[in-house]
């Protein structure tokens, strides 16, 4: 990464704080909220978007000039859904427990508007190498909001990280935090400390 | 037209690509999902059966009946099978142990459920009671089946029928019991027409 000019690193940082596909553009809130009642979910759910992410990417961005316009969404969905169907039998058959566990979150992936927007956005309209970059950056922008967001709901609502008991005996868990409302709050909370840290950023 | 005939052959290629992609990919997975599939009733039967050698697969007015025998003995040790039913949210599916006779559960193993996470999932595993996490499950163990399993609240059950509720999820323990219950008659039935 050392490498590269300076605009590729830009393209890649902006999607891990400036434009966080959770955080600032709100996108893929659905997952977002369904799958982080423990961190190795979000983990795993996030590693399979940005699978499906950066592949759409590259495949988008090569037949950028030629799918026609007026079918380019029924293009992208049909090359979206086609990874996405790769990704849930690879954990299907390999990771078996994880696949469990993300349900029908993992198809799910498809209707993601994270992916179908990059699609939309930038790759249609981009190399292939700026569209892998920008895929990654969103996608590892993705996988921080929903690592951390699985971590803070696992730890208080079962008091683990990672499967791992980090709360001793006296925490008696919020139950509520691996519950749906649990992502609401925590969702909410973290979005509006990313817009208090970016209002500091501007005011220093 | 010439740019519908192109819509339509870039359309059709690329569905054309995916499918087979999906063909060859679903080739190379299918094995290993059928695998761990196997292996998932294999460990729920060894769960709710006492010890067997080998397990027979019977298919009776299509119930999928499991039968445990062990080596050189015509008796069976415990007969399985999978039920389904409605719990609190959705679909719970328990893998069920009974001994040949029907008269008592050797064991229960819930294989499915969506209940509310932290209380209904106390029937799959309890992390709250550090003493004994399956707790609820492992209660149906030695249960007798007449005249039917029976729900207690707040209190040690008595008798060799009754089964404890988990605080907080009377519903979902009441399913469970429905569910066995509900089943139960009827396998026995088709059982021992076979029989």
């Amino acid at each position: 990464m050392a490498k590269t000019p300076i605009p590729l690193s830009k393209e890649f940082l902006k999607g891990l704080w400036d434009d966080n596909p959770v955080l600032r553009m709100l996108l893929g809130l659905c997952p977002t909220l369904a799958v982080t009642n423990s961190a190795i979910n979000g983990l795993a759910m996030g590693l399979a978007t940005i699978f499906v992410l950066i592949s759409s990417s590259i495949l988008i961005s090569l037949l950028r000039k030629v799918i026609p316009h007026q079918v380019r969404i029924a293009g992208y969905i049909v090359i979206i859904a086609t990874f996405v169907t790769v990704a849930d039998k690879f954990l299907a058959a390999y990771l078996p427990e994880i696949s469990k566990a993300l349900g029908p979150y993992v198809p799910l992936i498809v209707v993601n508007c994270l992916i179908l927007g990059r699609q939309e956005a930038f790759s249609s309209k981009n190399g292939v190498i700026r569209s892998i970059v920008d895929g990654l950056g969103m996608g590892m922008g993705f996988v921080f909001v929903l690592v951390v967001l699985g971590s803070i709901r696992e730890i208080l609502g079962s008091a683990t990280l990672f499967n791992l008991q980090v709360l001793g005996d006296w925490f008696n868990p919020w139950m509520i935090m691996i519950l749906p409302p649990g992502a609401f709050l925590t969702l909410g909370l973290l979005i509006g400390l990313g817009n208090w840290l970016n209002e500091r950023k501007v005011k220093i | 037209m010439n740019k519908t005939a192109k819509m339509v052959i870039v359309l059709t290629v690329i569905t054309a690509l995916s499918g087979g992609i999906l063909a060859t990919w679903d080739g190379v997975t299918k094995p290993k999902i059928a695998y761990h599939q196997l292996q998932a009733l294999k460990a729920a039967i060894s769960d709710v059966l006492p010890l067997y050698d080998t397990y027979e697969e019977k298919n009776i007015n299509g119930n999928m009946i499991y039968i445990g025998k062990i080596n050189d003995s015509t008796q069976p040790v415990g007969i399985a099978f999978k039920v389904d039913g409605s719990g609190f949210q959705g679909n719970i599916s328990i893998m069920i142990g009974v001994d040949p006779n029907f008269t008592s559960i050797t064991g229960i193993k819930v294989l499915g459920q969506i209940e509310t996470p932290g209380l209904g999932t106390k029937i799959v595993v309890d992390p709250s009671n550090k003493t004994n996490p399956f707790w609820f499950p492992e209660q149906f163990g030695g249960v007798v089946l007449s005249p039917q399993i029976d729900v207690v609240k707040n209190s040690i059950p008595q008798n060799p029928n009754e089964v404890q509720a988990i605080s907080g999820a009377t519903i979902t323990s009441n399913a469970v019991v429905r569910i066995i219950n509900d089943n139960i008659q009827r396998i026995k039935d088709s059982y021992q027409s076979e029989n």
